[in-house]
């Protein structure tokens, strides 16, 4: 498999380039070189695990936003099961960078809304690049509130660059679709766990982010705003985006310790595309656990936990 | 107004005549103020700070203060060219305020009212934990005691400098504007030029009326995002509070002379109380 190396990755790409090549010289020549791979895969991983032990901000920037992570619609179809997909607002259109259906998680019935960028190009066209329009949100909201009214529980999965900054969102008044979604899902009567799977970007990624527990993949990232957009605003240069993921702390180390995020999940050595069934299994093993967990509060108890949690935020004694 | 250069030549009475941005006819200082900083050749409305709005808003008889005890908070050490804890300062010494959002108690046309307006010229309005926590101390000052609330806002967005703490504020006031609305409490916002991002896409949208001043702009994403995006010009009008009402996003235009007595008439048809 291509495993598209990042910049930082280089290292790794070599040994790996090496291991292939020595895996196609056991091929031709019956030769058992297969101690010689085993070390050199080795010593890959070693220095995998070195190198993603110390992944400034903006390196894990670019794995939240590698080609080859994967995106809600495979979370969707390795954790969950009987999947039905449901689409549209009901007033303008079906936005294809929000995807959202009903769903078992095992036994647990439930709603699932995910942000989704589409991979190869037709694809990522239909899909928008993962920026919804008006009618993403609303249709996200739609669905929730038809999971309010069944009592299933919610869980969205958080991965855009940010809403559509173009004509039409603001015609149909993107500004308000957002708030509305994040007014609604203050009060909804059902556990809500939101999940940041790679690319958390402002507004955008938040219009489908309040909820009871908010988990953040390990190389995810959350933002007010792109590191780029940050840096073209503050610094007056998109060159400095790496200095702005660092200035904002946009990991989930950060902000856990501003008690925005509650937990951090593992992704398996070298990002969660290197190894995606494991991924999932991390997922969908925190996720039972939290439903369980959520489940046992009393719906007075959950809707005021969650306001009282907003009404915290930025706080000191948070 | 460059907070370095302000020794005062006191021979020359300074400023006495401004030109409108508009329409460039220079206008007099005291009639322009007289008309509440809306030009009277040609109805431009200027840009004006959260203290004026409060005053020519309300009842003269004075108000009450909420969470002025608010400080920002620089919770990331945050630094760009210049560091966040100096641009506060900054701010705060060429504003005379905390941050960038005043919440007062006060009356109009004698009816009580919680009234926030933001102060554009702080860091440009912008929202971090301050203005969001200001804004949800009102609003839960509102529920509580049942009067109505008004906010002003001219914002471009969610504060930079604290991160997803900002973020968090939209969040924030939107619940509280939630329970304002399923206790049917009155949320009026009335848009003033400008108001974008993070503001924009929470507290200035969930009003149960949405009002905008006439040519303020209102939007999620600036204009200058949206051409690089799309790669294509934008209608003059594009954003404008002309636009916004044609697309069904506000209720109406209100000229700032008249901001006072319809604002007054809508609350108390939707309160049903009468002058007394």
């Amino acid at each position: 498999m291509d495993l598209k190396f990042l910049p930082f990755e280089q290292p790794i790409a070599e040994l790996e380039s090496k291991i292939k090549e020595l895996q196609l010289v056991g091929n031709d020549n019956e030769l058992n070189i297969a101690e010689e791979v085993n070390k050199l895969k080795e010593k890959s991983n070693k220095l995998t695990s070195s190198i993603y032990s110390k992944l400034t901000p903006w390196q894990i920037v670019q794995v939240a936003r590698h080609p080859h992570r994967p995106y809600a619609s495979d979370y969707i179809k390795t954790i969950f099961s009987n999947w039905e997909e449901m689409h549209g607002d009901r007033h303008f259109g079906d936005d294809n960078a929000i995807i959202g259906g009903v769903c078992r998680l095992d036994d647990q019935p439930l709603l699932v809304i995910g942000q989704e960028k589409g991979r190869g190009v037709s694809e990522k066209v239909m899909r928008n690049f993962g920026m919804p329009k008006p009618e993403g949100y609303r249709k996200a909201l739609r669905l929730m509130e038809l999971a309010e009214r069944f009592n299933l529980p919610i869980i969205t999965l958080i991965d855009t660059p940010g809403a559509y900054p173009g004509i039409d969102s603001e015609e149909r008044n993107i500004s308000e679709s957002i708030a509305r979604n994040l007014a609604v899902m203050s009060r909804l009567k059902v556990p809500i766990i939101c999940t940041v799977i790679g690319e958390g970007s402002s507004g955008g990624a938040l219009g489908i982010g309040v909820g009871d527990h908010v988990n953040m993949l390990e190389y995810s990232t959350y933002t007010v705003i792109s590191p780029e957009g940050c840096a073209n605003i503050l610094w007056k240069s998109s060159e400095k985006a790496e200095i702005a993921a660092e200035a904002m702390g946009v990991t989930s180390l950060g902000l856990e310790r501003l008690n925005i995020v509650d937990e951090t999940i593992k992704e398996p050595l070298g990002g969660a595309h290197r190894d995606m069934e494991k991924m999932c299994v991390n997922l969908k093993v925190r996720l039972v656990e939290q439903l369980i967990e959520l489940k046992k509060i009393s719906t007075d108890d959950l809707v005021s936990r969650r306001y009282d949690r907003l009404m915290r935020y930025g706080s000191v004694i948070n | 107004m460059a907070g370095s250069k302000t020794e005062k030549n006191n021979s020359v009475p300074e400023g006495l005549w401004k030109k409108c941005l508009k329409c460039q006819s220079p206008l007099y200082r005291p009639e322009l103020e007289r008309n509440m900083d809306v030009c009277p050749k040609c109805g431009y409305h200027m840009r004006i700070g959260a203290r004026r709005r409060i005053n020519i808003f309300l009842d003269e008889s004075g108000h009450q203060e909420i969470g002025q005890e608010i400080e920002p908070i620089d919770r990331l050490k945050f630094k760009d060219v210049k560091k966040y804890k100096e641009r506060l300062s900054e701010a705060q010494k060429n504003t005379g305020e905390r941050d960038a959002l005043i919440a007062v108690i006060g009356t109009l046309k004698s009816m009580s009212v919680i009234v926030c307006a933001f102060e554009f010229s702080f860091n440009g309005g912008s929202m971090g934990y301050a203005v969001g926590e200001k804004f949800s101390l009102a609003a839960k000052y509102a529920l509580e005691h049942r009067k109505p609330l008004i906010c002003f806002s001219a914002s471009g967005g969610a504060r930079m400098q604290e991160a997803v703490i900002s973020l968090m504020q939209m969040a924030k006031t939107s619940a509280v504007l939630e329970k304002m609305r399923i206790a049917g409490i009155p949320y009026i916002s009335v848009m003033t030029d400008p108001v974008y991002g993070g503001v924009s896409a929470s507290l200035a949208m969930l009003g149960d009326l949405n009002i905008a001043e006439p040519g303020a702009r209102a939007g999620f994403a600036g204009p200058n995002i949206i051409e690089q995006t799309v790669r294509q010009k934008l209608p003059s009008d594009f954003q404008k509070s002309e636009f916004l009402l044609e697309k069904g996003q506000i209720d109406m235009i209100i000229p700032r002379n008249e901001l006072r007595q319809r604002i007054h008439n809508i609350l108390s048809i939707l309160t049903n109380t009468r002058d007394t």
